[in-house]
């Protein structure tokens, strides 16, 4: 195909995309989650991890933590638009960088093999602070809490140690100290 | 204990209370309990359309026009999705409406009942918010919320989906109108605008050598008492004005300080003006691509202050050194109340200051850059506008557009003087937006002078509303310039596509002076310029709708013109020029 001389504007600089961590507090009520991941699908952005738990029973607020990569302009244009609007209390947005911050994420991994390859999963959870939530003959199920990518290596290593499933919860963020997020 | 009222009475309660005089709408299956109780509400009257999408921007015309918001009624399925182009339009332009669909049955939704969808999922990014109200208990806290929403901070579009069972159960009135605690698109967000704040901003403009101001539409929105500090402001500091396309009248078209219209269709001398400048005060305007052109050449050595009631509508587009997140006439008030204590004459001793600036400007303006060659015997379009704007700018004249060349036209060569009389889809640039804007702009403002600008293709998308002008007898003038083109598409095509004319030619257009007489309104022709003002003057004189058929030059282009990914100061100026422009790196455009 020729090339053609029209019609679209060229983009001016585009900055790096990184990872961002955007928490939100909204009000617990149908379609809020849709109204907040819309902001990402709408700008054609993925979500990498996303966890959501109602926080506050009397209140009715859930906490949604978010975990996307995008370039800072968008992801700050998507914290203002969360800003704005009503079934939100307050966001916070924090780049996975930051020392201050908290990260944590939850898997359960199940593994069926032999009870060698057993006891090196065992080793290889261990600092993860892992704990046994289920036995059979030849399986059991393990519950870790680690960092994201903690866990992305930990899955590779064990993978080939009879892993057959895993489900993984997405980071939670919380900031260090006293303080709390207003 | 209150008195129990059912949804649909609530639903008529609550626009009473908000002092709704028109809903703009359209019956069916899961409105008719709504359509039921209207007899019942003789303050409110009901404007039938006849297509979802026409009572939406009728509703439009009618809030862009008079400040109030515009309510819509529509039915579930098809009537909601029709009325998404009118939600998206108003989205985009920051218009006030409060739309109430339909949907089916509590029990039924998410079976694919009969006229079911997804309203609020459909219409959630094209709202400003939206709720589907599930319990009648909510509903009255819900409609005084949604009015709330759409008029407050930067005003915007809602719906609020009543199901039909919830429209015949008994609820409670409740009339406290609910205040919202958080930060509605700016409404909270609003800072407290402090002196010093206020005098970094008067310094930067007693530093200015080369000053300007760009207003927006925020201006319209803030009300008439934010176009009146705006003169103020631009008197007392002798600084030029540039408009964007939803800001004009907001400064007076016809006084000496104002460029024109800037951007993709500006004049020569606001968008030089915009690229040379060295300090740049954004009044309630977002930007905007049109606005900008190439964003890493924009306005490369100015200082930026941008005034905003939206948080995220600074620095989105553009960074800018200075920044206040306020409502126009608060800002403005502050602003002038304390330039005006600290600056005495200020005009005549900046004078000096500026006065180069003005000569270059001045320079920019020799160029007449809106100028064009007219004829003898076709008429011209811009020459149309013009004789429109001549016969009428004595009048209270207001004016709608469709979309494409002939609204550029009517931007460049209507000139006008205060606001809410220009009524424009810009963000979405929606054909078809005209004519039933026009509607609601006359129902607004009976016994005015209300002209849509039209394009032969446009107008066409919402013909059909010249029945309900008919019906409630709204002497609207469609005022086609009639080129048998899509006008816009086909100069894009004869600049950037090798003139290959795909598509943009309508064959088998009706006669729109028969057209005029089947709707049973007055069709007028005028094919040769000597004839154009005794018709125009003759579509003036009618007192019911007219359908004017301006048969205009069919190869007319719409210039200065940046093509896209160009800067400001890279227009095409016209005809002769374009070949050696175009040709060269000028055929980006968007
Ligand atoms: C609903 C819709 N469809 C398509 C377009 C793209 N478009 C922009 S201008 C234009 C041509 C408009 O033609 P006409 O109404 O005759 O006006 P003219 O440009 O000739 O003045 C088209 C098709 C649009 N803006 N809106």
């Amino acid at each position: 195909m020729p090339k053609s001389k029209s019609a679209y504007s060229e983009p001016s600089k585009v900055s790096k995309p990184e990872h961002h961590i955007i928490v939100v507090w909204v009000d617990n009520e149908a379609g809020v989650l849709a109204r907040v991941i819309g902001l990402f699908s709408g700008r054609g952005y993925n979500i990498e991890s996303l966890a959501v738990a109602e926080v506050d029973k009397q209140k009715h607020l859930s906490r949604i933590t978010i975990v996307s990569v995008g370039t800072p302009e968008v992801i700050q244009q998507i914290k203002l638009q969360l800003g704005k609007q009503i079934c939100v209390h307050k966001v916070a947005l924090f780049k996975r960088s930051d020392e201050n911050i908290l990260f944590r994420e939850l898997a359960l991994i199940k593994i069926n093999s032999s009870k060698k390859n057993q006891e090196k999963v065992k080793k290889a959870c261990k600092k993860y602070n892992s704990v046994i939530l289920d036995k059979s003959k030849n399986s059991f199920v393990i519950q870790v809490t680690a960092l994201r990518r903690e866990i992305d290596k930990l899955v590779q290593t064990i993978r080939p140690y009879g892993l057959i499933s895993i489900s993984r919860t997405g980071a939670v963020a919380m900031t260090r100290g006293p303080e709390v997020f207003k | 204990m209150p008195k129990l009222l059912s949804g649909a009475e609530i639903v008529f309660k609550a626009l009473e209370d908000h002092n709704v005089e028109y809903v703009f709408g359209y019956p069916g299956g899961a409105v008719l309990p709504i359509y039921d109780e209207l007899k019942n509400h003789k303050s409110i009257k009901h404007i039938l359309a006849r297509h979802e999408q026409g009572a939406g921007h009728a509703a439009e015309g009618y809030a862009r026009s008079s400040g109030k918001p515009g309510v819509v009624l529509v039915t579930s399925g098809p009537g909601a999705t029709n009325v998404v182009t009118a939600l998206a339009d108003a989205y985009m332009d920051s218009i006030p409406l409060v739309c109430i669909s339909g949907q089916v049955p509590t029990h039924l939704i998410g079976t694919d009942a009969f006229q079911e969808c997804d309203t609020t999922g459909i219409t959630r990014p094209c709202t400003k918010y939206n709720w589907l109200v599930k319990d009648v208990n909510d509903l009255a806290k819900i409609l005084h919320l949604a009015f709330e929403v759409a008029t407050s901070g930067r005003p915007g579009p809602v719906l609020i989906d009543i199901p039909k069972d919830v429209q015949f159960k008994k609820g409670p009135y409740t009339v406290n109108k609910t205040k919202v605690s958080k930060s509605l698109n700016g409404s909270k967000a609003k800072e407290n605008i402090s002196d010093k704040k206020i005098d970094q901003l008067i310094e930067m403009m007693k530093k200015s050598s080369r000053p300007i101001f760009y207003t927006g539409g925020g201006i319209i929105n803030s009300g008439p008492k934010a176009s009146k500090l705006l003169r103020e402001l631009v008197a007392l500091t002798g600084f030029p004005i540039t408009s964007t396309l939803q800001g004009l009248g907001a400064f007076p078209g016809s006084d000496s300080q104002f460029l024109g219209m800037l951007g993709m269709h500006g004049t020569y001398e606001a968008n030089n003006a915009m690229h040379d400048c060295d300090l740049m005060i954004n009044i309630g305007a977002r930007f905007d691509d049109r606005i900008t052109g190439k964003l890493d050449e924009f306005s490369p050595n100015s200082k930026k202050v941008h005034i905003d009631i939206d948080p995220s509508s600074i620095g989105k587009n553009v960074k800018v050194d200075l920044s206040f997140v306020s409502d126009v006439d608060i800002f403005l008030t502050s602003l002038i109340s304390r330039f005006k204590s600290k600056n005495k004459n200020f005009v005549d001793i900046n004078k000096n200051k500026i006065d180069k600036w003005w000569d270059q400007i001045n320079k920019w303006r020799k160029k007449d850059s809106l100028g064009f060659k007219n004829s003898n015997s076709v008429i011209k379009p811009q020459y149309a506008v013009q004789r429109l704007y001549e016969l009428t700018k004595n009048k209270e004249t207001y004016i709608t557009t469709e979309v494409g060349q002939h609204q550029m036209w009517a931007a460049q060569h209507y000139k006008f003087d205060e606001p809410n009389r220009w009524m424009t889809s810009g963000g979405l640039g929606t054909m078809g937006f005209g004519l039933p804007a026009a509607i609601g702009v006359q129902l607004a403002h009976p016994g005015k002078l209300v002209v849509d600008i039209a394009g032969e293709a446009s107008v066409l998308m919402t013909m059909q509303e010249m029945s309900t002008a008919i019906q409630y007898k709204l002497p609207i003038k469609i005022f086609i310039l009639n080129n048998e083109y899509m006008g816009m598409v086909r100069q894009w095509q004869e600049l950037l596509h090798d003139k290959n004319y795909s598509e943009s030619y309508t064959a088998a257009l009706p006669d729109f002076v028969k057209l005029a007489e089947a709707y049973g309104c007055v069709g007028i022709r005028a094919t040769k310029p000597s004839e154009l003002d005794e018709k125009i003057k003759e579509m003036i004189s009618i007192n019911r709708p007219v359908i004017f058929d301006c048969l205009v030059d069919k190869m007319e282009n719409c210039y200065p013109m940046i093509p896209s990914g160009k800067p400001h100061n890279q227009m095409i100026l016209g005809p002769e020029e374009d070949k050696e422009e175009v040709s060269a790196e000028g055929k980006i455009l968007v």
